[in-house]
């Protein structure tokens, strides 16, 4: 009938019509899902707008039209300030070292905690792991500088002990110590909890596999090397390819409270650069400049990493 | 069982033995002995502690660190907005994550997909730190509380792990609520919501630590207003205003309290009181989030 010599034009109204049917079926699942999805959009897509503010001359209470627009003049600064190659280097140094560091330390840990037979020394290791991780950075860079201190610093005083050294060292003022500091006070924190889902693809190995193993007469690092860690291969697989992931937060809080003027060359991060020389003297355009240069490092050193990630391994993550 | 006799056992063993042993027992000591460390000086005498060679035992206690540290009105402030953002910051993003999550389990809803993308963006889209500040200060919400629980509401993160542990539940449970006469929104309520516990456990502990601990949002937006400082915030002045000459921070008679008392046995006895809360609270909520993390790394 005529519906059906006219299907071809009729087509998108009835979807139309479907939609809007569905819609009022669905409309409570709607009600609790877009006003979220507005919130998300304010303070998650919004802030994306603001990078226009790099390339004008951006003066706070004029409306975006009235701003000047000045192409890629603070781009240019940029790229002629010493600092700024300075804070690319910490960006890039503590990045790296943190990957690393943070993706080793928390295997070998989860393997060494397996090992212990006691069960309940095993839990109390546990949770004292955890302890760190749920304390802020406040508190976390407070104690660190405690305990490097100078006078009565748990270390210095250790090492003093030990006579490894006759004087104090000041820690907290030597900048070639600082990215060393960083990457161990992360360590110190988040190792704990990072291993729990090492140790969670563990406890998923099957006890005969090492019984088998037991009656063939391996050692325990045998079992180690060819049981537990080929056991734990995928879980390291996917855990690498977060941190990469993770690589783009690179940020600044641990710098801003560890760092202090003496090792400003050494803890200075883009995101601490664009804190300081963007909000701190009012340069938001400058600023802001900042910022997009971050984002565009983070994603190169994503892919960087994503290509030697997939020549070892054949996977890829984008 | 095939047991094997001691004798039997290979040399070698006996040393990994012992080296794991040692390697965790280091490892302990480094975790707690700073923390306990930490707690020693701060119930000690403070000119006594400024001796040295206090490690994890007060050589002359007391209690005046912690009556000087109350006596100084900012940290009650602190201590009173730090509780008021922690509750309402938990339960807003409560509230924000399992509605989402309800609705991407709904695999019938029409814009899932949608919605999914637009959440999964955000984790990896970011302005950046000034664009954020301007749009702050555009929304006028610089000097408000507003900025401690509305700007972290939608967490991408915290739905999809409560998504995927919707998705572990059987669809007939929503199906028979339905032929009752249930709505979608009863059902989340009534049938969701409850069997839903363990994960909102985890994501309440996640969200009350990620807002007990934050500190740069006061840093950067609520700063000045006295009455708007958090706990953290209020630690993080004391612990900056004597390391090395570092920046100005704008001291609120804090020298005052720092000249009475050595700012040391201040400074720890602040990070203690940070700190209690949540030592107080994780090891009761520990089985829920070791689940909850293994569940999101596994489906993420």
């Amino acid at each position: 009938m005529k519906a059906i010599t006219n299907k071809v034009q009729l087509e998108p109204k009835v979807k139309k019509a479907q939609f809007w049917t569905i819609f009022t079926q669905q409309k409570y699942l709607y009600m609790m899902a877009l006003p979220f999805v507005a919130w998300a959009f304010v303070f998650s897509y919004l802030p994306l707008w603001g990078w226009t503010m790099a390339f004008q001359k951006f003066q706070p209470g004029k409306s975006f039209l009235d701003q000047k627009w000045v192409g890629l003049k603070y781009f240019k600064e940029l790229f002629h300030d010493d600092q700024f190659y300075n804070a690319l280097r910490n960006t890039l140094g503590m990045s790296l070292m943190g990957l690393l560091a943070g993706f080793v330390v928390p295997i070998v840990f989860a393997i060494l905690l397996n090992e212990v037979r006691l069960q309940f020394l095993k839990r109390f290791v546990q949770t004292v792991s955890y302890l760190p991780h749920f304390v802020s950075w406040v508190v976390a860079a407070g104690i660190i500088t405690k305990m490097l201190s100078t006078d009565n610093g748990a270390v210095n005083d250790l090492l003093m002990g030990l006579h490894l050294i006759s004087e104090p060292i000041q820690f907290m003022a030597k900048g070639h110590l600082f990215w060393g500091i960083v990457t161990a006070s992360d360590v110190w924190k988040e190792t704990g909890w990072n291993t729990i889902i090492y140790l969670a693809a563990i406890s998923g190995i099957g006890p005969e596999l090492y019984e088998a193993a037991k009656v063939d007469g391996a050692s325990r690092l045998q079992q180690v090397r060819n049981i537990t860690l080929p056991g734990i291969r995928t879980t390291i697989v996917i855990l690498l390819i977060i941190s990469i992931g993770h690589l783009i937060s690179i940020g600044f809080e641990k710098q801003f409270l560890l760092g202090n003027n003496l090792v400003r060359d050494y803890s200075q991060t883009l995101d601490l650069y664009a804190l300081n020389y963007g909000l701190g003297m009012g340069r938001f355009s400058y600023g802001t400049a900042i910022n997009i240069f971050n984002s565009v490092v983070s994603v190169i050193l994503l892919f960087v990493a994503n290509g030697i990630f997939k020549k070892i391994t054949k996977e890829s993550i984008i | 069982m095939f047991t094997k006799k001691f004798s039997d056992t290979p040399w070698s063993d006996h040393v990994f033995d012992i080296v794991v042993y040692f390697a965790i027992t280091v490892v302990t000591i480094a975790t707690l002995y700073p923390f306990l460390n930490v707690l020693a000086i701060s119930f000690n005498d403070s000119t006594d502690s400024v001796k040295g060679g206090i490690t994890i035992f007060p050589r002359v206690f007391t209690l005046k660190n912690y009556e000087t540290i109350f006596a100084y009105s900012g940290l009650m402030t602190g201590l009173k907005i730090s509780v008021l953002r922690t509750i309402i910051g938990t339960l807003l993003g409560l509230l924000s994550a399992s509605m989402l999550a309800f609705t991407l389990s709904r695999v019938d809803f029409q814009a899932r997909k949608f919605v999914s993308t637009f959440l999964a963006l955000t984790m990896y889209v970011s302005g950046g730190l000034i664009p954020f500040y301007i749009l702050i200060k555009n929304l006028d919400m610089i000097g408000t509380f507003g900025v401690y629980v509305l700007p972290s509401l939608v967490s991408a993160f915290n739905v999809f792990i409560i998504r995927s542990f919707i998705d572990g539940l059987p669809y007939a449970l929503q199906e028979s609520a339905k032929l009752d006469g249930a709505n979608d929104f009863t059902i989340y309520w009534r049938v969701i919501l409850p069997l839903t516990k363990p994960a909102l456990a985890t994501i309440a502990l996640f969200l009350a630590v990620g807002q007990w601990n934050a500190w740069f949002d006061t840093y950067l937006f609520n700063g000045s207003k006295d009455y708007l400082t958090t706990l953290q915030f209020e630690l993080m002045k004391v612990i900056q205003s004597t390391t090395t000459n570092a920046d100005n921070f704008r001291g609120r008679n804090m020298t005052q309290v720092m000249a009475q008392i050595s700012p040391e046995s201040v400074k720890m006895a602040i990070t203690i009181v940070v700190t209690v809360p949540i030592l107080v609270v994780y090891p009761f909520l520990q089985r829920y989030f070791i689940k909850g993390m293994t569940l999101g790394a596994v489906k993420s």
